[in-house]
């Protein structure tokens, strides 16, 4: 029989931690490709896509999520074992997400302002990224990931090459695409300098600054931009929010956050 | 899980640990006796993340955007409700274009959420595949096509919101930037394609095997003087609701049960009710364009429509509808004078509730005279609907529990995903337990 001597297809499973889906679905939001990429990936798990859910061991895992349960705990330890190459997709993964602004709080005072009943939910107090957990072999960044990276990524993993993702700041894409500096020239407070590029610097091509959903850049200087952030008359409150966003548990984030703070 | 092979046993239990094409985490439980069914939960596993306190002291106009991550699958639901209940905390009232822009950035939402569900998530379950690669292979016509009708879907929200998935254009009093007419009439010609595509292709929806079963719903959606309702309307019902976005912690609780991160919403004395696209369609049906309409009765989808299988049906129309609104939207714009308008800060609380693709949202936020978010209340639509889709199996159970119980699961998991359940949301929701005692 031919079909047996045929190369196998590299497997991919795809797991989800505490996350809004927003990543898995920039799978199945790659319209034009889907097709000719389930055709050469094995999808082996992707629960939101298919009933077909198959156990591992897989080439390639893909992890969307933080986490914030005793039993994700564990259970990242069980995808870890089972993946040749594990991936963190998104900032809630890579720095544990919007949720972990809980870190800074009392999470069962935050428990029972939501829930009538705080005894019947399991969670716990801080909401941590894939990588304090187990190692991980790429963070793909972003709130939500940009589904091009993604793509690279799953090809640059299948043909065993480094993909190609910048870690530059979000400066340079934004002077590529054109537009005038929302902050020299309108006072618009904008964490593009300190920011990953890989968004394509959306928000100041829509007239605001930029709120920091790829996370810190590559050597970011946070030092620097949140003193010119309080230069320019914002409040110390209000560039410590800034920072405690959607990656806000990454450290040069939590810094920054902290420098603010103090101010 | 019980195979196939196994002979049948009249009691016991059918469990369905990690529910599958649905969004976000989740299982099924149903207890049989005797072939009665004891017990029937909907449990949701998906961790909570505890937006209600997370926006507690954040500043009012962060709220689009941190509430967009509530859901990756209908951000735009969130950022609406955000925005029309803190408008209406402050007096703001926004210009007619750009609440027509807003329809538009919604009109986008639905058609990506409604596409998605109804070919890559709920149509696999009506001609027996397990996804939708197995479907496209069959079909690849109308799988090509559903991509391409996806895909426009999320270029309109790309289009105004910088990116399909949390769009960033949304802010209190408007947008940051609002879009040249040029540059929406980019979207014609494939609108124009796609409306023809989807009034095609409902043929092929309808064309499905549909469980002949009917319930006796409580139907809750928003109801608009002159529009099929997406943000702005009273709240109404079959059963002689009628209420402002305000009253509605006078008419709706949410229950905290055992089972489920999500709060189970009922209405006070009443109990479980629908929400979302057969909601909508049964109260709204003069409201539609009359391209939607005649799709509805080419589909052989007359009101009321009281069988849950056939929302699949409502999606397809809606989908028609949102096309058409788009085009119609486009046709009639002109860019406002100022994208966003200026409002003073004061102490306010405000309300509001929105059409999800998959049901009404309702929002509460009050903020202090800084600005800053001292409560928020936020009830996504599968927590509504929850409670109506456990009296679904409940109901549904009977009259197939003869057959084997892999055939059973696979019916109560079709069941399930007629709510499009977005489990994401509601953590503040699916895995198939069915126990025979």
């Amino acid at each position: 029989m031919s079909s047996s001597k045929q190369a196998k297809k590299p497997s991919i499973g795809v797991f989800k931690f505490a996350s809004c889906d927003g990543c898995q679905l920039s799978l199945l939001d790659l319209e034009d490709e889907l097709v000719a990429l389930t055709g050469a990936v094995d999808i082996a798990f992707f629960p939101e896509m298919s009933s077909n859910m198959r156990k591992g061991p897989y080439d390639i895992g893909l992890v969307e999520g933080s986490v914030t349960t005793h039993h994700d705990a564990s259970r990242i330890h069980e995808i870890r074992k089972q993946c040749r190459t594990l991936v963190a997709i998104g900032a809630c993964s890579t720095a544990g997400g919007i949720q972990a602004l809980r870190n800074w709080n009392d999470s069962k005072q935050w428990v029972s302002h939501v829930y009538a009943h705080p005894e019947y939910i399991q969670t716990l107090g801080m909401s941590t990224p894939i990588s304090e957990h187990v190692p991980v072999d790429f963070e793909l960044r972003g709130c939500p990931v940009n589904k091009r990276q993604l793509l690279e990524l799953v090809s640059a993993t299948l043909t065993g090459r480094k993909p190609n993702i910048p870690t530059y700041s979000v400066c340079m894409e934004c002077k590529r695409a054109g537009n005038v500096c929302v902050t020299v020239a309108q006072g618009i407070a904008c964490l593009g300098p300190a920011t990953q590029a890989g968004c394509g610097a959306i928000c100041p091509s829509f007239n605001r600054g930029c709120y920091g959903c790829f996370g810190p850049a590559e050597t970011p200087n946070t030092l620097i931009l949140v003193e010119q952030l309080l230069a320019h008359g914002r409040p110390a409150e209000a560039v410590t929010r800034d920072f405690r966003s959607f990656n806000a548990w990454a450290w040069p984030c939590r810094e920054a956050s902290e420098n603010a703070r103090l101010a | 899980m019980t195979s196939s092979g196994e002979p049948r046993k009249k009691s016991g239990t059918i469990k369905v640990d990690y529910m599958a094409r649905v969004e976000g985490e989740g299982a099924l439980f149903i207890k049989l006796k005797n072939d009665q069914v004891q017990d029937v939960k909907l449990k949701i596993f998906e961790p909570p993340r505890l937006f209600e306190s997370l926006l507690r002291g954040r500043h009012f106009t962060e709220a689009p955007d941190i509430t967009a991550r509530i859901c990756g699958i209908c951000p735009v639901a969130y950022q609406m409700g955000s925005v029309h209940a803190i408008e209406r905390a402050l007096g703001i009232t926004i210009h007619p274009m750009v609440r027509q822009l807003r329809r538009l950035l919604y009109a986008g939402e639905w058609i990506e959420s409604h596409v998605l569900h109804i070919y890559m998530l709920h149509a696999p379950d009506f001609l027996g595949y397990r996804d939708f690669v197995e479907l496209a292979k069959d079909h690849p016509e109308e799988a090509t096509q559903a991509l391409r009708l996806k895909k426009l879907g999320n270029r309109i929200m790309s289009l105004l919101g910088g990116r399909e998935i949390h769009p960033v254009s949304v802010a209190v009093g408007g947008f940051y930037k609002t879009p040249e007419r040029a540059h929406l009439e980019t979207l014609t010609e494939d609108l124009k394609w796609a409306l023809d595509v989807a009034v095609a292709k409902a043929e092929f929806l309808a064309s499905f095997e549909y469980p002949d079963f009917e319930q006796t719903y409580e139907f809750v959606a928003l109801s608009h003087p002159n529009e099929y309702p997406l943000n702005e309307g009273r709240l109404v019902s079959n059963k002689g609701l009628n209420i402002d976005a305000s009253q509605y912690d006078d008419y709706f609780v949410e229950q905290h049960v055992k089972h489920s991160n999500a709060l189970h919403s009922v209405i006070r004395g009443r109990g479980s009710y629908q929400t979302g696209p057969l909601a909508r369609l049964n109260l709204n049906f003069s409201k539609l364009p009359s391209v939607a309409r005649q799709v509805a009765e080419h589909c052989g989808v007359r009101v009321p429509c009281l069988n849950p299988f056939k929302s699949i049906l409502a999606r397809a129309v809606e989908v028609v509808f949102a096309l058409d609104e788009a085009q119609r939207i486009i046709q009639t714009y002109e860019p406002p004078p100022a994208p966003r308008v200026a409002y003073d800060v004061h102490a306010a609380t405000g309300y509001s509730i929105t059409e999800a693709p998959r049901g009404i949202q309702f929002n509460r936020y009050s903020f202090d005279e800084n600005g800053l978010i001292q409560a928020v209340k936020i009830v996504p639509p599968t927590s509504q609907n929850q409670k109506r889709i456990e009296d679904d199996l409940r109901n549904f159970i009977p009259s197939i529990v003869s057959q084997p119980v892999e055939e059973i699961t696979r019916r109560c998991e079709q069941a399930v995903r007629n709510y499009d359940p977005c489990i994401s949301c509601a953590t503040h929701f699916l895995k198939l337990t069915l126990e025979r005692e």
